[in-house]
């Protein structure tokens, strides 16, 4: 191992240093103080006589007379099933005063790519219990999607909730949840892990802490971590692994930080040029592989900076992620649980996940109409803000009705209530059948004679069971 | 140039690679580092040549060996082209998947073509026949329905010597020319070159792509270029994934470029299993992809665009009309603006290099419907999404694609959350084709194409302005005859723009039944009018039951005698 003390400047999280032998990218690098001190480091650009590191930990106690030692190789993940129920630090050591990791395997974090040839269509409905979630953006095996949040809203609630009631009918199979923490309070950490005790979930998680005073650049290597077991669970042991990443928007900022000290020119709002594809490395390690047995979904959550939606974090985000859960102030606000705001919500893999076979037939007819009346009745809102009740059409009034009962009945619900996809679909048609019949557009003719409660009751010559909630 | 010389490695920053002791071209093609990793030189200065490189470069280091292969970048053009599916510089990725596994590791070559699959070359021209570049000398019937044209590379011309006929493998020589040149199966050419063609022609058919909305109210053409900007979520990729599906172009090559590996994973699931609605044969037979998703590496994801083009280029030089889809552009560009910060260039708009409009432009110049150098036409018609940051479409990359493109499909954030797809806003989107086009409507749909058209636009720039008022009054306050303008527009929207791609018999709309639902719903505008003026109450005409079945047209397969029997009822209705 090549070892200097040639450290010619510091600057913020990076470090320069001379050296002589050929040194290479995106390295491992242990610099040593003068008390024993290792602080580990990554080779960020290398050339024949000079090499810039950026320092994981705080750059704090490094001088220029630290010793540099070059490992020779990139950042490598130890791996073994023991790794389930540990709980570990941002880079990976164990916290829990557990034993040390004896390694199966070593392997390199930054993960290739999948081949996309080598993808297999996530199409497995998972029935997560949360109405807006099952009913109108469906979660599929192997899917990745965020939380798109904002500082104090119930978004871990809800994270811990579907962690909780995720299941695939009919299915026992092996699975695992992976909670990262990148830059969250230790409060917030406790919140997960006194859930995932109570639950019994802890047995089959693996938790990566980086907290708030852990140091931030350590956060750009967590999640890396946290997906290279991932992989290795899911590809090499059939699990179906879980992977919560929290707080994306700390990984962010970790990654401007970067940028700004390497005085690279700044992209929007100061995040580097390059967020987007430094993004997808994350979230593209979420998915399928044809001919293997397990799978990597992702809940990434990030607390979206003034709540807004346009701003480089959650955008670059949305534009990599499935889809997105847009939790909603105002919703929070008037007391409703979990607040998921529908319309700016999507799960594009929504359409593979359901149907005839998977859910029923007429799921997706039913999540159309109800965004549509729904965006229509809160438009109505504002209109009725200006010119008052009165001055609404009978059909508009039915819309502006609806939107109340939508939001009351079925965004509404219990923390521990876990709902069938039946009663969520029941829920929709007892909803959409206070509307006019000619005005479920959206749904085939055959569908409404099958399922709209007044067809049915006809049909029955019985009435329909009330939902309950 | 010397071929084959050795250089160094001298420094590595991300994709960038300085190397010294080469002499090299630009845009030459080396090989990096004791893998050989692939990388193009995209600057020279004094004696350091700046590398980007295709691949990952963790773990390169200075001082290991740089070759120059003296070439450019270029793709192989054969048969076995369609079908196929490529990374950025047409690695065949089902050849990676075998040889590497599942992760696409490094350092890895391999041919765009299959050099050990033989073909049935079927002669087309004897010994003593004078043949200029791009003309054809025989086919390879490479799909059921597709004539691969054996062509004369462009930059050659002579007189046949021999010619043979029978199976033969893209390496084979099957033809020679008398001044000793040989023709293969197989040519190679340039990424970044555009390929020559003779002449450059108006675009005069539009591409019918069974979307009523693009159709009907803002059609591109065969040959012209079109943009489909929008934000996360707001349908770009389904809308492309449409056109890609549905299109009546002999071939499609679809570049997703920086985006979502399931995506690719679905249309190489989905391509298969449909058919062609002109050929009936699967969609794939047509279809030739090129796969740089999100964390494939940045480089390729800059060549990609080319790659594909190179290839709809050559398709289109046979004679065919091919539809190129990009999504999406933003990604290439913001390649590019990768690549350029990192070497330190002086940069423009929002970091981008000052070179971006150039790029565009170049790039969706290569569209258009041509005589090929072999006398044919062919053309190839550009799609390109945009992705802009936040949605605004202020930005430079869909400004500058804007100043280029004749078609403007503007997607809208609005219309996608409340799931009206295709999410395209009919106010601020534009084909600048609509004139040159309408005739062909006309004289191959309906007399009253065009007519319908313009009235369906004028109701609904009405309804924009009538909802400014209600938005004041409520629409209870407006009068009767606006109050149905108001619904009209609605059935329009509703009936007719909004069309679910997801839908077995809505996903593809021919043009007579984009035809029919119009007409159907004008019909009803003339007959609810005219009951108005009888003194019929407004709710009335509104809630007469046809209309509401009118509603369930789109989604009907043989909808002839249920229309007829719709417009019946609602004569009966609003008599
Ligand atoms: N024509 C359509 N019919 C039905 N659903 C549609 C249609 N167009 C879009 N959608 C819905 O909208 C979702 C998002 O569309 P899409 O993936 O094309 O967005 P995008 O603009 O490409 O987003 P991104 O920029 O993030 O890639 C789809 O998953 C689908 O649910
Ligand atoms: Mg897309």
């Amino acid at each position: 191992m090549k070892e200097y003390r040639t450290i010619t400047s510091i600057a913020g999280p990076l470090v320069f240093v001379e050296k002589t032998e050929p040194v290479g990218y995106m390295e491992l690098v242990n610099v040593i103080l003068a008390d024993g001190t290792v602080k580990r480091g990554q080779v960020l650009d290398t050339s024949e006589k000079l090499v810039a590191l950026q320092v994981f930990e705080t750059t704090a106690g490094i001088d220029t007379h630290c010793r540099i030692r070059f490992t020779g190789e990139v950042i490598k993940m130890p791996v073994s099933k023991e790794i389930l129920g540990r709980i570990l630090s941002g880079s990976g050591e164990p916290l829990d005063g557990g034993p040390e990791i004896v390694p199966e395997k070593r392997l390199d974090v930054t993960g290739a790519a999948i081949n996309p040839y080598a993808r297999d269509n996530p199409s497995e409905f998972i029935q997560t219990g949360v109405s807006t979630i099952d009913g109108m953006n469906t979660l599929v095996r192997g899917q990745k999607l965020p939380i798109f949040s904002g500082s104090g809203l119930p978004h871990n609630d809800l994270a811990l909730q579907i962690a909780r009631q995720a299941k695939v009918l009919g299915a026992e199979e092996a699975f695992a949840v992976i909670f990262v923490a990148m830059g969250i309070t230790a409060e917030e950490a406790q919140h997960f892990m006194n859930d995932f005790e109570r639950t019994g979930a802890l047995e089959r998680a693996v938790v990566f802490l980086n907290l708030a005073d852990d140091p931030a650049i350590e956060r750009l290597i967590t999640p890396r971590l946290a997906l290279t077991t991932a992989e290795y669970l899911a590809y090499e042991h059939d699990m179906h692994v879980l992977v919560i990443l929290t707080d994306m928007t700390n990984y962010c900022e970790a990654l401007r930080q970067i940028g700004a000290a390497r005085e690279e020119v700044p992209g929007r709002r100061g995040y580097p040029g390059y967020m987007y594809t430094d993004l997808a490395s994350v979230y593209e390690r979420a998915g399928r592989i044809r001919g293997k047995m397990g799978s990597i979904t992702q809940i990434p959550i990030l607390t979206m900076p003034g709540d807004d939606i346009t701003h480089p974090i959650p955008d670059l985000t949305g534009y990599i992620t499935e889809g997105q859960f847009v939790i909603s102030r105002e919703l929070h606000r008037r007391g409703i649980y979990p607040p998921v705001n529908v319309l700016p919500s999507l799960s594009r893999l929504m359409n593979s996940g359901i149907g005839v076979g998977k859910t029923r037939e007429d799921h997706k007819a039913v999540s159309d109409q109800l965004y549509a009346a729904y965006a229509e009745g809160k438009d109505l809102r504002g209109l009725v803000a200006i010119v008052g009740k009165e001055s609404l059409s009978d059909r508009d009034k039915t819309f502006l009705e609806f939107a109340d009962a939508f939001e009351d009945k079925f965004v509404r619900q219990g923390y521990e209530e876990d709902r069938s996809i039946e009663y969520t679909l029941q829920l929709s048609w007892d909803l959409l059948a206070t509307l006019p019949e000619a005005q479920l557009t959206r749904i085939d003719r055959k569908l409404i004679e099958k399922y709209h409660p007044a067809h049915v009751a006809k049909k029955v010559a019985e009435p329909v069971p009330a939902a309950s909630s | 140039m010397e071929v084959g010389q050795k250089g160094r490695i001298y420094r590595v920053a991300g994709p960038v690679v300085t190397v010294t002791g080469i002499e090299a071209k630009m845009y030459d093609l080396v090989k990096v580092g004791d893998e050989g990793l692939m990388g193009e030189v995209i600057e020279i200065d004094r004696d350091k040549f700046i590398i980007q490189v295709y691949e990952d470069t963790s773990g390169l280091k200075p001082g290991e060996p740089v070759e120059n292969t003296g070439l450019p970048l270029s793709v192989e053009l054969g048969p076995g082209l369609l079908s196929s599916i490529y990374d950025g510089i047409q690695r065949p990725l089902p050849v990676l998947n075998k040889r590497l596994g599942d992760f696409i590791e490094r350092g890895v070559a391999a041919a765009g073509l299959d050099h050990s699959k033989k073909w049935d070359f079927v002669p087309e021209a004897k010994p003593g026949d004078e043949v200029r570049g791009g003309q054809s000398i025989g086919y390879v019937q490479e799909t059921a329905n597709l004539k691969h044209k054996i062509m004369v590379p462009p930059n050659k011309t002579g007189m046949i010597k021999t010619i043979e006929q029978g199976e033969y493998t893209v390496d084979d020589v099957i033809a020679t020319l008398d001044d000793g040149t040989e023709l293969k199966l197989m040519q190679e050419w340039p990424v970044r070159v555009s390929r020559p063609v003779s002449e450059k022609l108006m675009p005069d058919t539009p591409l019918v792509t069974g979307q009523r909305i693009l159709d009907a109210l803002f059609p591109v053409a065969k040959g012209g270029t079109a943009a489909i900007p929008g934000p996360f979520g707001s349908g770009k990729t389904v809308a492309q994934q449409q056109l890609a599906k549905w299109s009546d172009t002999q071939i499609v090559v679809y570049i997703g470029c920086g985006e979502r590996g399931n995506e690719m994973a679905d249309v190489l699931t989905e391509f298969p299993e449909l058919e062609d609605p002109q050929t009936n044969a699967p969609l794939m037979d047509r279809t030739v992809l090129v796969a740089n998703t999100s964390n494939m590496p940045v480089a390729a994801r800059e060549a990609s665009v080319y790659t594909g083009m190179t290839v709809a280029e050559y398709f289109r030089d046979m004679g065919y009309d091919v539809s190129l889809m990009a999504d999406s552009t933003s990604r290439w560009a913001e390649a590019m603006r990768e690549i350029s910060s990192r070497l330190e260039e002086m940069p423009g708009e929002e970091g981008y290099p000052a070179y971006l409009a150039a790029k565009l432009a170049e790039f969706y110049e290569r569209s258009g419907r041509v005589k090929t150098l072999g006398g044919d036409e062919g053309s190839i018609t550009v799609i390109g999404a945009v992705s802009p940051p936040g949605g605004d479409f202020s930005e430079p990359v869909t400004q500058n694609t804007l100043r280029i493109v004749k078609v403007f499909w503007a997607l809208d954030s609005k219309l996608s959350q409340r799931r009206h797809f295709p999410s395209i806003n009919w106010l601020d989107s534009y084909s600048l084709y609509t004139q040159n086009l309408a005739e062909w409507f006309v004289d191959h749909v309906a007399g009253d194409w065009e007519g319908l058209r313009m009235r369906a636009m004028a109701i609904l720039q009405k309804e924009s302005e009538l909802q400014e008022i209600v938005q004041l009054v409520g629409s209870d306050a407006l009068p009767d005859d606006e109050q149905l303008t108001l619904e009209v527009a609605r059935m329009i929207r509703e009936y007719f723009l909004q069309q679910n791609a997801y839908h077995e018999v809505d996903t593809y709309c021919p043009l007579q039944k984009q035809h029919d639902i119009l007409a159907a719903i004008m019909v009803y505008d003339d007959l609810a009018r005219n009951a108005l003026n009888m003194g019929k109450l407004v709710d009335d005409i509104i809630n007469i039951p046809a209309k509401a079945e009118l509603a369930q047209i789109k989604f009907e397969e043989e909808y002839g005698s249920r229309l007829e029997e719709i417009e019946t009822a609602m004569r009966t209705e609003l008599a």
